[in-house]
């Protein structure tokens, strides 16, 4: 028993960010995170492998929408003002679809932080994957904890050089392809990735690049948890999301006070011993720079990391895992108070959790219903209003109409142009067909808008006041399936009676 | 030096300032402020020697890459002409009927020409060029001097009535009642005929009468029906359209004493390029003819 406690490593790790000793007056303390090994770490690398992959490759996907849009899956085009997703295209006055899922995003995060706590950071935060990522070349570089430190304290010399070179150079090849990668989304990936080598593209996209490359650089290689602990926003609002019933990384002191690097000395001597060994391997991989053992704290960014090097310690020396676990404020008070209850997924169901998933469902239902009923047509009139009439030598009144048909389907179509309501009147087409009309043909682009200015024409004896509300209508000719048909009220304006000819 | 008073919490110096037992902390700026700040210093120093930056009686000191605001503008104005150089140059070459046949052109053209307008023509004519009593509607199809592409030109070109021009577009109505020419009676007898050719309610005996008064004093500039002449500038009296109102008033006013408006000629204000895109923005507003009638 002696020999198996004594394998155990004691290591010499400080919190440097505890609430007891962090003070705004002192230089940060860099943080050396021990490499993590176990449940969670393994979970982590998945996450990342997954939320890489997805920010990496999804530009390249290709997705056929014909000759008229491109073959981009994704794609933000803001000089055609487009938003392309899959078989989704949005237009700029369909924001509100984007609007829509960042409602659901929001309360998406509410959702997962008042029932997994701050899942977020702790797995899929970009700040933490990157971080994650740069870690890994850290390691890899200049070695695990104590080599790193042992390295920052030694005095520079050419191998010290050498690494920190090595180190640096891996991460800006990193930062400049996170940066790289973000261009992607906002244009054609393969034709921009290659002007982006020959030096063909555009200066934004430089800047872009830039901006990003140093960011991620600056980000995730030399600020690190201060991002967390003090840039953001979120570890506050996510801090007030959670509640008794929220999962967060628990560290059970009824079971582990008092802590003892000596157990088997004080059960010898019929002291009292809880299940810590105070090895402080939970302190030496945290990457925020904590003791899990003080409680909940702010710069907790949930990674799990520390239950990971708590279980496996609790292995060697025989005891039940779970020291530090993943567990619930009302859990805990229970289990201190000597009552058995285990974590289990009803801790979910809640009026709380309900009433966020509620929310996030309707606004996601709606948007789907919209987005299956929506238009791809679309009617706009506008009046001219200087002048609002004008009479003709032969007494008729002209009024003209600037008329908008936006074409949303990725197809040429050709639409017919109406008047009711107003008996008597003719329309013409300036520019393209002078000759009064009772209804006009529009051929319309694919994926176009197309204005035209129509005059129409009323002769004074069909006059019968100054406003005369009628409406324009189109009915699509060249339909498919079902014709698309659009409708749109506007006003004829004539002189007051006594004016009239 | 006495050695400044420690604060015992932070272990910074006070500045020795006290307020009722307050004392003020002597904390050095953060770093990333010092450093930014030094930054602007430097940024400073370089933008004085670069740019205009020191005032002197006249000016200031022009700065070594001889910025001045005044010429970032005549630079964005060049940039703009040279990009459109080729429909300057086509439109300077181009008949007014091949620009108007050329969609960009004609797009150019008509933006060019409110522009143009809203400038140079807007004071008389309205922003919608609507007009007015007296300053013609160019949305309508009645027009004085003709509506083609190039009658338009020529009108802008040199003017209505404008005697300093020696082609300028010339009509004169005699002064039928002030001059003594016709009577009182005569005049509201002819009036009564303007109605009645205008379609408005009219008194038959009336316009008997002056029916040969027209045909006597009129027929020559107005036509045998009223229906203009555009050679002469002889207004249509037939149409809805009348410059100076059409209600009986207005019409014996104008015959008794008639008003004649004046255009200045643009020819010598603006250059021939802007007068054909003017041409085509207003042959572009509704009553634009393609051929003469």
């Amino acid at each position: 028993m002696v020999q198996i406690i004594n394998t155990v490593e004691t290591i010499d790790a400080v919190p440097h960010n505890s609430a007891a000793r962090r003070s705004l007056y002192a230089a940060r303390v860099k943080i050396h995170p021990k490499r993590g090994a176990g449940t969670f770490r393994n979970l982590k690398w998945l996450v990342m492998i997954v939320t890489l992959g997805i920010y990496y490759i999804t530009p390249w996907l290709r997705w056929d929408r014909g000759d008229y849009a491109p073959d981009q899956a994704v794609l933000i085009d803001l000089a055609n003002r487009r938003f392309y997703f899959f078989f989704i295209e949005i237009w700029p006055q369909e924001f509100y679809y984007i609007a829509g899922l960042l409602i659901m995003a929001g309360i998406g995060l509410f959702l997962v932080t008042s029932t997994i706590g701050r899942a977020w950071c702790g797995y899929t935060c970009p700040q933490t994957v990157w971080t994650d990522l740069f870690l890994v070349v850290e390691r890899w570089v200049e070695g695990d904890r104590n080599a790193r430190i042992k390295l920052d304290a030694a005095r520079w010399s050419l191998g010290k050089l050498w690494k920190r070179v090595v180190k640096n150079v891996a991460w800006l090849v990193i930062a400049v392809a996170t940066g790289g990668a973000w261009i992607f989304y906002f244009a054609d990936a393969p034709t921009l990735a290659q002007q982006f080598i020959t030096f063909q593209a555009p200066a934004v996209a430089y800047f872009t690049v830039a901006i990003l490359t140093g960011a991620t650089f600056i980000f995730a290689g030399y600020l690190r948890e201060q991002v967390c602990t003090y840039m953001c926003p979120w570890p506050r609002i996510q801090a007030a999301m959670l509640d008794e019933d929220s999962l967060v990384v628990t560290y059970s002191d009824w079971r582990g006070e008092p802590r003892s690097r000596h157990r088997k000395k004080t059960d010898l001597s019929g002291g009292k011993a809880g299940d810590c060994v105070d090895c402080n391997a939970c302190v030496a991989v945290c990457p925020a720079g904590i003791d899990i053992r003080d409680g909940q704290q702010l710069e907790c960014i949930t990674c799990a990391l520390c239950i990971d090097a708590c279980d496996s310690v609790m292995e060697i020396i025989g005891k039940p895992k779970g020291l530090i676990s993943y567990s619930t404020l009302k859990t805990y008070n229970a289990q201190k108070a000597g009552i058995p209850v285990a974590i289990g997924w009803r801790s979910f169901l809640r009026p709380r959790t309900f009433v966020y998933t509620s929310i996030w469902a309707a606004v996601g239902l709606v948007m789907l219903f919209t987005l299956l009923q929506r238009d791809r047509l679309e009617l706009s009139v506008q009046n001219d209003r200087n002048p609002q009439f004008v009479t003709l030598s032969d007494g008729s009144i002209r009024n003209g109409f600037t008329i908008k048909i936006l074409n949303m389907e990725q197809r040429p179509r050709s639409f017919s142009l109406t008047l009711s309501g107003l008996r008597n009147a003719t329309m013409a087409m300036v520019g393209i067909d002078e000759s009064p009309a009772n209804g006009l043909e529009i051929s319309v682009d694919a994926d176009e808008l197309r204005a035209i200015k129509v005059y129409v024409t009323l002769d004074q004896h069909s006059v019968s006041g100054e406003i005369m509300p009628f409406s324009f209508n189109v009915l699509e000719q060249t339909a498919v399936g079902t014709p698309e048909a659009r409708s749109t009220s506007a006003i004829f304006h004539a002189p007051k009676k006594e004016q009239l000819p | 030096m006495v050695p400044r008073e420690q604060d015992d919490v932070t272990g910074t110096e006070m500045t020795g300032h006290e307020w009722d037992g307050i004392k003020e902390l002597d904390t050095p700026m953060p770093r990333w402020w010092l450093w930014t700040y030094y930054a602007t210093v430097i940024w400073a120093l370089g933008y004085v020697i670069a740019y205009p930056a020191w005032p002197l009686v006249t000016g200031a000191t022009p700065g070594l890459l001889g910025y001045t605001s005044r010429g970032e503008l005549l630079k964005d104005a060049e940039m703009a002409r040279a990009a459109q150089a080729e429909q300057i140059a086509k439109i300077q070459s181009l008949s007014l009927d091949k620009i108007r046949s050329d969609a960009g052109l004609l797009q150019y053209a008509v933006a060019g020409g409110r522009a143009a307008f809203l400038v140079n023509c807007a004071q008389c004519h309205g922003s919608g060029a609507a007009g007015g009593k007296g300053y013609p509607n160019l949305n309508d199809d009645d027009w004085l001097w003709g509506g083609t592409l190039d009658q338009i030109h020529k009108t802008l070109q040199h003017g209505v009535r404008f005697t300093a021009n020696p082609d300028t577009r010339q009509s004169q109505m005699p002064a039928f009642g002030t001059d003594g020419i016709l009577q009182p009676e005569q005049i509201n007898d002819v009036t009564e005929h303007v109605l009645k050719i205008s379609g408005q309610a009219f008194d038959a005996a009336s316009a008997g009468r002056g029916a040969v008064v027209y045909a006597e004093n009129c027929e020559s500039c107005h036509g045998k029906s009223g229906e203009g002449n555009r050679d002469f500038g002889g207004p249509n009296l037939s149409d809805a359209i009348a410059l100076y109102g059409s209600d009986k008033t207005s019409l014996a006013a104008q015959i008794k004493q008639p008003r004649h408006g004046v255009m200045p000629a643009w020819s010598t204000r603006l250059d021939d390029m802007t007068l054909k895109q003017l041409a085509i923005y207003i042959h572009s507003l509704g009553g634009g003819e393609t051929s003469a009638p």
